[in-house]
């Protein structure tokens, strides 16, 4: 028995001493690859909106098919985290889907960061029902009206009789502030409205589809990016215009619910940082907004570009 | 000499270890205490206590934490009454009705019940438990407070079956054979001898499962709904003090009113555990004794 013991014990020994060995190998293999002291290399940390996330996924990715040795990480949770890091100096680049606040920025600057804002893009927040929903078209104030919890049954609006279930993002979320200031409190300053409490706040934009797409009864907004088939986007009219969340729309701004997507860096970027900031902004980088179901920022300029090929595009 | 010298060093190292525990412990509060203590120079205390409404990024910010605290209240409770009288009962089967090859599968089980990941426990609620709740009950959401009982339960359950189970097993003896001797039926004995002299050590199971329930935190903020609303029901969308924390911690501004606020809410929840394992620590020692 005990000589079994030693055996094992052996041999496990020497199958770790040789694991060591491999990887101590094939670390030495990694490190001895020649790296042309001219290319670029380092490490972009880019934090915020949820909105954006797949798309700076996206220009992440092919950057670093363009720059292999930096290495860029990508992490959502909205746009107030993406704000918070980087006055806490824990990110390079925050995304975020609204406007730092004055506020923000003075706390920002007593904390020695001096936010520079850059717009890499235009979106729509769309607001999507269940397919089974009959409804196809609400204007703000009847979004204003379900948001607010003073209507709370479809059949107010000729649907179905059935409680509504409002969903909304998390408050760090810049989409729940852009709904907030645009829809709940109707763009107006003095207005002091809120979400009704009884609003369901959800942690992503996905767990939103998903409880969409489940419930006849519920309605949710988020980033046009994240509409899918299987929910519907409502025509929404500020007036009596009503318009679908779409590129065309956006760029005209007839969808009432348009708005600019940012990225902030910590004053003039440099290094790596300010190579990726160039790059989100080059076509190649554009082109991935575009992939995502956003409207790059260049587009307005380029007003005579064929809406044929933005549409095929977005598909 | 030599053995008394390695004696030495390690029963200092030990007693090292024990008073480290006590000093992270005592940190951690005083951590807590003086960012919590920060909020109430700016925001009353009294607000912060019996304010019932929570809008942390309104202007100007509203921190009261009688919606959160009534969420995690009504979360834990659903998930006792669900958890203590199916535990307990599992805890009675294993330790004295079970055939031996039986109760080594279910002790294995409960292990593996107590591993599952509490993500995992979220997922399966997102996907399954909350569509089959709104469904089969007619609800009009399945994010509600219910769902979030359900799958804590569940999370609570290896804890209290394995301590009850130990409580059941270290009653003597002679208790249950004088039982018999009296004439008493196997249900009889164990309804009314056996589980009396277990119950301070069934107790401190039950009250362990309960600091477990009332600090999870990630199950409850995929599955309740998270609405800061005073809830009436537990079939309503609630939202709970650990999912705030959890939720709402990656944007504040290290320092900001909103930052201390979640301290605030951290101290409260960190004296609910406390109290509660006060009281489970004190069952067992009576069970002890």
């Amino acid at each position: 028995m005990k000589v079994k013991l030693k055996f094992t014990r052996q041999s496990l020994c020497s199958a770790l001493a040789s694991i060591l060995i491999l990887s101590a190998m094939l670390f030495a293999a990694g490190c001895s690859e020649d790296i042309d002291p001219n290319e670029p290399s380092g490490f972009v940390q880019i934090k915020g909106s949820d909105t954006i996330v797949n798309a700076a996924q996206k220009i992440a990715e092919e950057f670093m098919k363009d720059y292999p040795h930096v290495f860029v990480a990508v992490t959502g949770g909205g746009s107030g985290v993406g704000i918070a890091s980087l006055i806490n100096k824990t990110c390079d680049i925050a995304t975020a889907s609204r406007e730092m606040k004055p506020k923000e920025i003075e706390m920002a600057e007593q904390r020695g960061v001096f936010p520079k804002e850059f717009t890499v893009a235009y979106d729509g927040v769309a607001v999507i029902v269940s397919k089974d929903n009959p409804i196809d078209k609400l204007t703000i104030e009847d979004l204003h009206r379900i948001f607010t919890g003073k209507v709370t049954n479809w059949e107010e609006f000729g649907g179905k009789d059935l409680h509504i279930v409002t969903l909304s993002r998390e408050v760090s979320s810049g989409t729940h502030m852009y709904f907030k200031e645009e829809v709940v409190q109707l763009g107006k300053k003095d207005n002091h409205d809120e979400f009704s409490p009884e609003t369901l706040l959800l942690t992503s934009s996905q767990t939103i589809v998903e409880e969409v797409a489940a419930n006849d009864a519920a309605i949710g907004y988020l980033g046009m990016g994240y509409v899918s088939d299987r929910t519907k986007a409502l025509l929404v009219a500020k007036g009596d215009e009503f318009h679908p969340p779409d590129i065309n729309n956006v760029i005209s701004k007839a969808y009432p619910l348009s708005r600019g997507l940012y990225f902030y860096t910590n004053g003039e970027p440099n290094g790596v940082t300010k190579l990726f900031m160039d790059f989100a902004l080059s076509p190649k980088g554009q082109q991935q907004f575009i992939e995502t179901g956003f409207v790059p920022v260049k587009a307005e300029e380029k007003e005579t570009m064929d809406e044929g090929t933005l549409n095929a595009q977005k598909d | 000499m030599h053995r008394r010298i390695s004696e030495y060093i390690i029963e200092s190292l030990i007693r090292l270890s024990g008073f480290l525990v006590i000093a992270f412990v005592f940190l951690i509060f005083l951590f807590l205490l003086r960012d919590s203590l920060s909020l109430f120079k700016e925001y009353k205390i009294g607000e912060f206590l019996f304010g019932r409404n929570w809008l942390p990024i309104s202007e100007p910010p509203k921190f009261g934490i009688v919606p959160l605290f009534l969420g995690s209240i009504y979360v834990t409770a659903g998930a006792i009454v669900i958890c203590v009288p199916v535990g307990i009962a599992a805890a009675m089967f294993i330790a004295e009705v079970a055939p031996t090859f039986l109760k080594n599968i279910l002790k294995s089980l409960i292990e593996i019940l107590a591993a599952i990941p509490s993500v995992v426990l979220g997922f399966i609620g997102i996907v399954w438990l909350s569509p089959y709740l709104k469904q089969t009950m007619g609800l009009s959401t399945g994010m509600c407070g219910l769902t979030g009982s359900l799958l804590l339960a569940f999370m609570a359950l290896p804890t209290i079956i394995s301590i009850s189970e130990d409580a059941l097993v270290g009653v003597p003896r002679a208790y249950k054979e004088a039982a018999f001797g009296l004439g008493a039926t196997r249900w009889q004995a164990l309804w009314r001898i056996v589980l009396p002299a277990a119950s301070p050590g069934i107790i401190a199971g039950v009250m362990l499962g309960i600091g477990r329930v009332i600090g999870e935190t990630m199950v409850v903020m995929m599955v309740t709904g998270n609405s800061p609303v005073v809830p009436t029901s537990i079939l309503q969308p609630l939202r709970t003090l650990t999912a705030t924390i959890a939720g709402e911690m990656g944007e504040t501004v290290s320092g900001s009113e909103h930052y201390f606020a979640l301290f605030a809410v951290g101290l409260v929840l960190f004296i609910i555990t406390f109290i509660i394992n006060f009281i489970a620590d004190s069952c067992l020692r009576r069970a002890r004794k």
